[in-house]
C-alpha cells in the first residue's frame, strides 16, 4: 500500500507492506539507522520514536499505522548542524556511553519534558523507566535531563 | 597569530579534567554506524538452526529442503569448513558448527543464507537434524562424579576444565587456633551481559581473495588469528573492522558471529551477508557470567586480626571452556579479598556441564569471589563482636604486602584510604539513626564490602599495545585507535591523551576505530586494561610525533630568522608551533606540509611490565594469567529498605570509594564506577537467570529482568588517587572495580536489616519474603 506521513519534517510517499515493523522500515527501507531495535518485544525502549509528539515503540508499531501521522526519528532532531538542548545536555553531562539507548532516550525525554516541563528527579526516573539503559546506571542520564529541563524552561524551577 | 580557524572554538582539556566524549557527539543525533546498522548494498541474511537437545549425537543433517525454497542460497554445515572448525583462546574445543556432537541447546547446527528474513526462517525451520541423545549433566558437582556423562571425551582430565589449589603459610589446619570462625555456603547464579546491541555484524568476499566483515566484536585481531585456524584460511586474508559497539561487557570478547559470517561470506559470491541476533538468540547463543558454589570458613584472633581462609570453589562453565580457565585463575587470585591473611587454602575448580557456555563479564570471576569473601566477613564480625568496617580495615593490605594467595603488592594500594572514605562519609557516621527511623512495614539496613581488582593479563600473556597518530596536512590530527571502543569512550580518552601531549583541542581530532587494516595490532579490551595499555602506547606516540613537528618547525623558523633554532624553544600551542624566544608561529598545517608522509605518522610498541615474582603454588594458574602487578582497590557502601509485605529490597544509597589510580576524564571514571555497579544491582536483586534442565527460561526481557531508572539510585563516587608509576599518567583502570563488591554489600545490608541471609543467587523479592517469613517477619510494621 502506498502511506502517506510525514517523516522530520518531510511530507513522504512510501510504498510498503501494511504489516512491515516501522522499525524495519525506518532502519532497512529509509535508511534511518539511529532508532536502534535491542528486544523487538516493547520492553527497552531502544526503538522509541515521537508520533504526533507522543513517545511510540516502533518495533510495535505496523507501517499502516503511520498514514497521515507526523514522525519524529533522532535524525531529526538537530536543525542545520546545531543539537537540541537535550542531545547537548546528553553530550556534556556524560548520559552517553555506547550510545545506542541514547536515540530511544533522548527522543522519550522529549515526550517527557513536553509533559513535565519542569521534573523532579524522581519523575524523570519514573518517565524513563520504559527505556533500557545497560551501561549508565542511568543517573548522568537523569542530570542531562534536568539540566536539559532548566535550560528549556529557564528560571522556572 | 597563525592560528588555524577551526581550533578556535575548542579548548586543550587537560588531562583530569571533564573531557566529554568525541563519539558522544555522533551517537546523540544517531549519527554513529554501529555493526548493527550496516545494510550493505545487495545483502543476504544469515541465520543459525540451534541445536534441538542439551547432549547428543548428530546422526545426519539434511538440509535439502531447505535449500530449494525461494530466496535460499546457501545452506551450510560443518562439511563446508575447510579449517579445524574449533574455536577457543588456549582451550581450542568449540565448533563453529556442531559436527559430531551438540552440548548445549545454543550449539549451531546448520546455517542458512537467504534473501529475506521470511525465507530464512522458513528454511531454518525445513532443516531436519536425526540426533543420537546422549545423557547429560547440568549440576556441576553431578559432572564431577565418575560416573557423569564427559562432555569433551578426547580431555584426559574429563569434566574437569581446571583445577587448582593456593596454600600459604599452614593452610586451613591453622583454623583450630583462631579464637573465632565464620562459614558461609553460597551459590552465584548466572548473569547475562544483556549488552543492547545484540551480536551482530556483516561480510563479504572481496576480489583479491580476502574476507572483510565488520563485526561488533572486543578482540578485532584475535579474531583474525582465531578464525584463520578454525576455517583454514590465511589470516593475512581475514580484514576486521569493530565500529563503536553496543554495549560489550566481555560477551563480544572473542568469537560470536564471526564464524558465520565468514563462513557465509565464503559462499556467497561476493554479495555481502548480515546476521544481527534477536534478543532471544542472543541470550541462548551468547556466553553468561559463571554461576559459582562456595564454602568460605574464615577465623581471626582475639583482636580480630585473620588468621586463616579456607575456601572451595567450584565454577560451571557449561559447554565450552571460552574463557573459563582465565576467569577461574582471576577467581582464585582475588578469593581472599584485599586481606592480610597469613595461612590460607584455596581449593577450586571449574567444570564442564550441558548448561550455556559461560566466560568473561565485567569483573571476571572477581564479583563471584567478593559476593561470598565479603559476606563471610560480615559474619566473622557478627560471630566475634567487631564493627565490620574496623574488621576490613584492621586487616586492609599495605603496598609492600602479601595478598591471601600469595602475591607480592608492588604497587599502589589505595584500600586504607578507600575506607577511610567510606568512613568519614555521612552515610556511614549516621547509618544507625536512618535505620531507626525506617517507616512502617520497612525495615532499613547498611552493608559494605572491601575489593580488589587487577589490571591486565598476567605474566605469560603479553599485554601489549600498538599506538599510531598521524598529523595530516592541514594540521589535524587522526588517531587510530586498536582497540574497541565498547561504550567505555576509551577512543576518546586516547584522542585526549594525544592532545594533551600535542597541546591539541582533541574534540577535532579524527579518530579511527579498530580496524585490521589500517589500525595496529593490540590486545583486547577486556581487563580493565584498555586506556592502561593503549594509553601508554600513545604517550610514546604522542611525544615521537611532537619532537617531530618541533624538528621541523625549527628548521622552518630557522630559515626565518637566519639563525639556528633548537628544538628546545618550540612549544606546540592549539594548531601552530611557536618559537617562544622570537615569537613566530608557524602553523601546524604548515608544518605538516614541509613532512614527509612516513613522518607525519608516528606508531609505539608497548607492553605492560608483569609480576615475575615466583609463586609457592597455584602454578597452573600463571598461563591463565596469575599473579598480577596492578591493582585496582574500593570500598562499597549501600543503604537498603527491605518492606516486610513484599519482600521487595529498595536500594537508597550507594557510596563508591575507588582508587583506580588517577583520572584521566572525571566524567568518564565515574561513568565506568557508576555503569558497573549499576549491573552490579541487577545481579544483586532482579537479574535472575533461571535454567532447568539446560534450558534457559528467562529467554528474553520479559523475563530476564535488567534494572530499570526507578530502581539504581543516584550514587556518590570519591575516587582515592595514589599515583600509579605502571599507569599512563599515573592511572590504573577502572573498567570492573564498579561491579565486584555491589552484591555482597547488598547482601550485607539485607542482613543488617532483616538477620536473614539469601544464600542462593539473586536476593529476588520472592527468596527475601520466604526468609522474611521463615524468621517471623513477614508483615511486621
Amino acid at each position: 500500500m502506498t502511506l502517506n506521513f510525514i517523516l522530520n519534517g518531510k511530507n513522504l510517499s512510501v510504498e510498503t507492506s501494511p504489516d512491515r515493523r516501522v522499525v524495519d522500515l525506518l532502519r532497512e527501507d529509509l535508511g534511518l539507522s539511529g532508532t536502534k531495535e535491542c528486544c523487538g518485544s516493547g520492553e527497552c525502549g531502544a526503538c522509541t520514536i515521537l508520533v504526533d509528539g507522543e513517545s511510540r515503540l516502533s518495533c510495535l508499531m505496523l507501517a499502516a499505522q503511520l498514514e497521515g501521522r507526523t514522525l519524529l526519528t533522532i535524525e531529526g532532531l538537530a536543525s542545520n548542524g546545531e543539537l537540541h538542548v537535550v542531545q547537548q545536555a546528553f553530550v556534556e553531562h556524560g548520559a552517553v556511553q555506547c550510545g545506542f539507548c541514547t536515540p530511544g532516550m533522548v527522543l522519550a525525554t522529549l515526550d517527557l519534558l513536553r509533559r513535565i516541563p519542569d521534573p523532579t528527579r524522581e519523575e524523570v526516573r519514573r518517565e524513563l523507566s520504559g527505556n533500557l539503559c545497560r551501561c549508565t546506571g542511568y543517573q548522568k542520564i537523569v542530570d542531562a535531563v534536568m539540566a536539559a529541563a532548566r535550560t528549556l524552561h529557564g528560571g522556572m524551577s | 597569530m597563525l592560528g588555524n580557524k577551526n581550533m578556535q572554538n575548542h579548548e586543550v582539556r587537560e588531562i583530569g579534567v571533564i573531557a566529554p566524549r568525541i563519539d558522544a557527539l555522533t551517537k546523540v543525533t544517531g549519527a554513529e554506524n554501529f555493526a548493527a546498522d550496516l545494510y550493505p548494498e545487495g545483502f543476504l541474511w544469515v541465520g543459525v538452526k540451534r541445536s534441538d537437545f542439551p547432549h547428543a549425537n548428530i546422526l545426519a543433517i539434511d538440509g535439502l529442503a531447505a535449500s530449494k525454497l525461494t530466496g535460499v542460497t546457501a545452506v551450510l554445515t560443518h562439511r563446508d569448513i575447510k579449517g579445524s572448525n574449533r574455536l577457543g583462546i588456549f582451550e581450542k574445543d568449540q565448533p563453529i558448527l556442531a559436527d559430531k556432537t551438540v552440548r548445549h541447546y545454543g550449539d549451531a547446527v546448520a546455517l542458512v543464507v537467504a534473501e529475506s528474513k521470511a525465507a530464512l526462517a522458513e528454511a531454518l525451520a525445513a532443516i531436519r537434524v536425526e540426533y543420537e541423545l546422549l545423557p547429560p549433566v547440568f549440576d556441576p558437582e553431578a559432572a564431577l562424579e565418575a560416573s557423569a556423562p564427559i562432555l569433551h571425551p578426547t580431555r584426559p582430565a574429563g569434566n574437569v576444565l581446571i583445577k587448582s589449589e593456593i596454600v600459604c603459610g599452614d593452610g586451613a589446619a591453622n583454623l583450630e587456633k583462631c579464637a573465632f570462625q565464620a562459614t558461609v555456603k553460597i551459590r552465584t547464579g548466572w548473569q547475562e551481559h544483556a549488552f543492547l546491541e545484540t551480536q551482530t555484524g556483516v561480510a563479504w568476499m572481496e576480489e583479491d581473495g580476502t574476507l572483510s566483515m565488520t563485526v561488533s566484536t572486543q578482540t578485532p585481531f584475535r579474531d583474525r588469528l582465531e578464525l584463520a585456524e578454525a576455517l583454514g584460511i590465511s589470516p593475512a586474508k581475514i580484514h576486521v573492522v569493530a565500529p563503536c559497539l553496543g554495549g560489550g561487557f566481555g560477551g563480544k570478547d572473542g568469537v560470536t558471529v564471526q564464524g558465520f559470517l565468514a563462513l557465509a561470506a565464503m559462499h556467497s559470491g561476493g554479495r555481502p551477508v548480515k546476521i544481527y541476533y534477536s534478543r532471544e538468540e542472543s541470550i541462548l547463543a551468547g556466553t553468561k557470567r559463571h554461576p559459582l558454589r562456595a564454602e568460605y570458613t574464615v577465623g581471626c584472633d582475639q583482636d580480630g586480626v585473620l588468621q586463616t581462609l579456607s575456601c572451595r570453589l567450584l565454577f560451571d562453565t557449561g559447554a565450552y571452556a571460552s574463557l573459563g580457565s582465565e576467569v577461574f585463575a582471576l577467581a582464585m587470585e582475588h578469593a581472599g579479598g584485599p586481606y592480610r591473611i597469613p595461612n590460607v587454602s584455596i581449593l577450586g575448580s571449574a567444570v564442564y556441564t550441558n548448561n550455556p557456555v559461560s566466560s568473561a563479564f565485567r569483573g571476571f570471576g572477581v564479583p563471584q569471589a567478593a559476593a561470598v569473601m565479603e559476606q563471610v566477613i560480615d559474619e566473622l564480625a557478627k560471630a566475634g563482636g567487631f564493627d565490620p568496617l574496623e574488621l576490613r580495615r584492621k586487616n586492609a593490605v599495605r603496598r609492600g604486602d602479601t595478598s591471601p594467595t600469595g602475591v607480592l603488592l608492588t604497587q599502589t594500594t589505595g584500600i586504607l584510604e578507600c575506607l577511610d572514605q567510606l568512613e568519614r562519609h555521612p552515610l556511614w557516621r549516621q547509618r544507625t539513626k536512618w535505620c531507626e527511623s525506617a517507616p512502617a512495614f520497612k525495615r532499613r539496613g547498611v552493608g559494605i564490602a572491601t575489593i580488589y581488582h587487577s589490571v591486565g593479563f598476567g605474566p605469560a600473556i603479553a599485554d601489549y599495545a600498538n599506538a599510531k597518530l598521524e598529523i595530516l596536512t592541514d594540521g589535524k590530527f587522526r588517531v587510530y585507535a586498536g582497540v574497541s571502543d565498547m561504550g567505555q569512550g576509551n577512543a576518546s580518552t586516547y584522542a585526549q591523551i594525544a592532545g594533551h601531549i600535542l597541546c591539541q583541542p582533541h574534540e577535532i581530532m579524527d579518530l579511527v576505530l579498530p580496524d585490521t587494516a589500517r589500525t595496529l595490532p593490540s590486545a583486547s579490551s577486556s581487563a580493565s586494561r584498555t586506556t592502561f595499555t593503549y594509553g601508554n602506547a600513545m604517550i610514546g606516540a604522542a611525544e615521537l610525533l611532537r619532537d617531530r613537528i618541533r624538528a621541523r618547525a625549527a628548521l622552518m623558523i630557522s630559515f626565518q630568522l637566519l639563525h639556528s633554532v633548537p628544538i628546545e624553544e618550540i612549544e606546540l600551542l592549539p594548531g601552530v608551533a611557536r618559537h617562544l624566544p622570537s615569537g613566530r608561529s608557524v602553523p601546524l598545517s604548515l608544518v605538516a606540509t614541509m613532512m614527509d608522509a612516513s613522518e607525519r605518522t608516528a606508531t609505539y610498541s608497548y607492553t605492560c611490565p608483569v609480576n615475575n615474582q615466583p609463586i609457592a603454588s597455584g602454578e597452573n594458574l600463571r598461563m591463565h594469567g596469575f599473579p598480577h602487578r596492578v591493582v585496582t582497590y574500593g570500598a562499597q557502601l549501600v543503604t537498603v529498605e527491605v518492606d516486610t509485605l513484599t519482600g521487595e529490597t529498595a536500594v537508597c544509597d550507594m557510596l563508591n570509594c575507588v582508587d583506580a589510580g588517577r583520572v584521566l576524564n572525571p566524567q568518564a571514571y565515574e561513568q565506568q564506577v557508576q555503569g558497573g555497579a549499576a549491573q552490579g544491582l541487577g545481579y544483586a536483586l532482579f537479574e535472575e537467570f533461571a535454567v532447568a534442565d539446560g534450558r534457559i527460561l528467562t529467554g528474553d526481557f520479559s523475563t530476564y529482568i535488567l534494572p530499570t531508572a526507578l530502581d539504581v539510585p543516584d550514587m556518590v563516587t570519591e575516587p582515592v588517587t595514589p599515583d600509579e608509576k605502571d599507569g599512563p599518567f599515573g592511572m590504573k583502570g577502572v573498567g570492573e572495580i564498579g561491579i565486584d563488591g555491589v552484591f555482597p554489600a547488598i547482601a550485607n545490608a539485607i542482613a543488617d536489616a532483616t538477620g536473614v541471609r539469601i544464600t542462593a543467587e539473586t536476593m529476588s523479592a520472592e527468596k527475601v519474603l520466604a526468609a522474611l517469613r521463615q524468621t517471623g517477619q513477614e508483615g511486621r510494621p
